[in-house]
């Protein structure tokens, strides 16, 4: 049994990083991705955030997913997740105030982070608690790798600056010698620290992230409905609840 | 710029020389549009220099070089052979100061080219105009380059800091000793973008288009109509304003060449018309109450994004009529 468990488990570890990562492959969580990815700080800062919570809750899912009714599941989902990012928020004030400034609303807003409430729905809802623990760890590397890989074009091209600030995070293990690389552009493209910029390296990304994860034999991710959707496989949605098959029933009749 | 129909191979070896009147390819349309571009070249050149002519020449190359290795790389036919490539850099080079850093010239025609042109599909699909998207993005991340501007080489009057406000600038001198005269505005002896200072160069090419039907005189007449009434409303009515209003900034050099750009501007007249007005308005809100000093860019931006929107509420009537026909048809059958 052990063995068989075994190659499923560690796909439960890995998918989240490229197959279906969840900013590039299942586009979610997008508004804090374009908010935090403007320097590299502010996004390690706010992956490892976002992944705390996503793991603690998606265990305490999974270990209350019989107990909790499935009508009232989602009011349920937000009230764990939402103690958690309490607990994060609070120990950020305390141990980083310098990133609890930066990402500001942005930290609170986690709960509603729809890469959380997306997991607690789709798969931390139906699945065993060791496989809802490596399922969090997944998607939240896969959050924070994406994060990190836009901030750091957004941040060298954009202000000319590389991990500007990170003293304020390596603080938590009492080392502050390293403040950054700064200048390395004389003339830094600001538009790229802006809205623009943001959406545009976005999409840059994903659509490498689409390349990678084609390569790989998965499915490219296209509005072609089910089909198309990296999450098609555990998918808890019945055919008939899904928006695209809806449309396409009504057109039948 | 797009053309009205795709030139087969045979075609467009015939129509390669710009003696032959051939059916109308988009190769022939845009070298209309350099022709009528080469006044406004020369008068850079003399007010501006050879740095001026060395920019031009930059934006040109990144232009045509970033249209090659995109399409090469994205394995689509070469197409710089339509010219468009050419128009869009010297369009983008007119846009700049003449002082500005080659390396940000050619970046600015390759964020033109390969974001705005090619990401969507090459010429005929892009969703603004390339060579303005190009300036916005060069304006928006290195505002100081942006805003420094040379002072043409024959100064006879010396318009020192206040032009390197841009465009509008003229008028906010205006009524001080730093304000050129109305002549020198008209010539393009005054500091501002390359190729947007001489008036009477850039009425040349205008009207060589219209003649040889390249574009239709609607956009840039209600364009400029709509920016003069509005002006002359908030100027309570002062015609020297007026003129200093509509000369300044990229104004005439917008209206006529770029906001006509046929991939973003709608086809029939009523839609030329509303584009035009439309233009003009968002020209004025952003001159006369923005924080920033020059509002054609983006007020022609900001109707090229609303074109599919006027062209379905401008769709010609006969085109209706012919639906309702058949619709009656099938329910008499």
């Amino acid at each position: 049994m052990a063995e068989k468990r075994k190659t499923p488990l560690t796909k439960e570890l890995t998918k989240g990083i490229i197959a279906e990562n969840p900013v590039l492959r299942l586009v979610l969580g997008t508004c804090p991705t374009l908010a935090t990815s403007v320097s590299v700080t502010n996004a390690i800062g706010m992956g490892i955030a976002a992944t705390l919570v996503l793991v603690c809750s998606n265990v305490v899912i999974s270990a209350l997913r019989k107990v909790i009714p499935s009508k009232v599941r989602i009011p349920a989902y937000i009230v764990v997740i939402a103690s958690f990012v309490t607990i994060v928020q609070m120990l950020v004030k305390a141990f980083v105030p310098a990133l609890d400034e930066a990402l500001g609303v942005y930290l609170p807003l986690i709960v509603v982070n729809c890469i959380i409430l997306g997991r607690a729905e789709a798969f931390a809802g139906k699945n065993s608690v060791a496989a809802s623990f490596l399922d969090g760890v997944g998607m939240g590397i896969g959050f924070t790798v994406a994060l990190v890989v836009m901030a750091t074009i957004r941040e060298v091209l954009g202000s000319g600056t590389f991990l500007d600030g990170i003293d304020s995070l390596t603080a938590l293990f009492g080392y502050t010698g390293f403040t950054g690389f700064k200048n390395i552009l004389s003339q830094p493209m600001a538009i790229l620290t802006l809205a623009p910029g943001g959406f545009f390296v976005f999409g840059v990304v994903m659509a490498l992230a689409n390349m990678l994860a084609e390569r790989k034999g998965k499915p490219k991710a296209e509005h072609t409905g089910c089909a198309g959707c990296p999450m098609a496989h555990s998918c808890g949605l019945r055919a008939s609840d899904c928006s695209e098959n809806k449309e396409k029933e009504e057109k039948a009749v | 710029m797009t053309a009205s129909k795709i030139p087969s191979d045979k075609k467009l070896t015939v129509s390669a020389s710009p003696h032959i009147r051939a059916a109308s390819t988009s190769r022939r349309i845009m070298l209309d549009v350099i022709i009528s571009l080469v006044p406004a070249l020369i008068a850079s050149g003399i007010f501006f220099g050879l740095r001026a002519l060395a920019v031009v020449a930059v934006t040109v190359v990144a232009c045509v070089l970033s249209e090659y290795v995109t399409r090469r790389i994205m394995k689509r036919s070469n197409t710089i052979g339509d010219l468009s490539a050419v128009v869009t850099g010297m369009l983008l080079a007119f846009n700049l100061p003449s002082s500005i850093p080659f390396w940000m010239a050619a970046l600015g025609g390759a964020v033109a080219i390969v974001v705005v042109k090619q990401f969507f599909g090459g010429i005929g699909q892009n969703f603004v105009n390339p060579a303005i998207a190009g300036r916005i993005v060069l304006l928006i991340s290195f505002s100081t380059a942006m805003a420094s501007w040379t002072q043409p080489l024959s100064g006879f009057m010396n318009l020192t800091a206040p032009d390197a406000l841009t465009g509008a600038t003229p008028l906010v001198a205006y009524g001080t000793d730093a304000a050129p005269g109305l002549l020198d505005m008209f010539i393009g002896n005054r500091g501002g973008c390359l190729g947007e200072t001489s008036i009477v160069a850039l009425l040349i090419g205008g009207v060589y288009l219209v003649a040889r039907k390249v574009i239709s005189p609607a956009i840039p007449l209600s364009f400029i109509g709509t920016v003069a009434v509005i002006t002359l409303i908030a100027e309570k009515g002062d015609f020297v304003a007026l003129a200093y209003q509509l000369m300044s900034g990229g104004l005439v050099l917008g209206a006529i060449f770029m906001a006509t750009d046929y991939a973003t501007s709608p086809i029939n007249f009523k839609g030329k018309i509303i584009f035009g007005i439309g233009c003009g308005l968002f020209t004025c809100l952003i001159r006369l109450f923005g924080s920033l000093p020059e509002g054609v860019s983006f007020a022609i931006i900001l109707m090229n994004i609303l074109v599919p929107h006027i062209e379905r509420i401008t769709t010609p009537k006969p085109f209706g009529t012919v639906k309702e026909k058949k619709a009656k048809e099938e329910k008499k059958a």
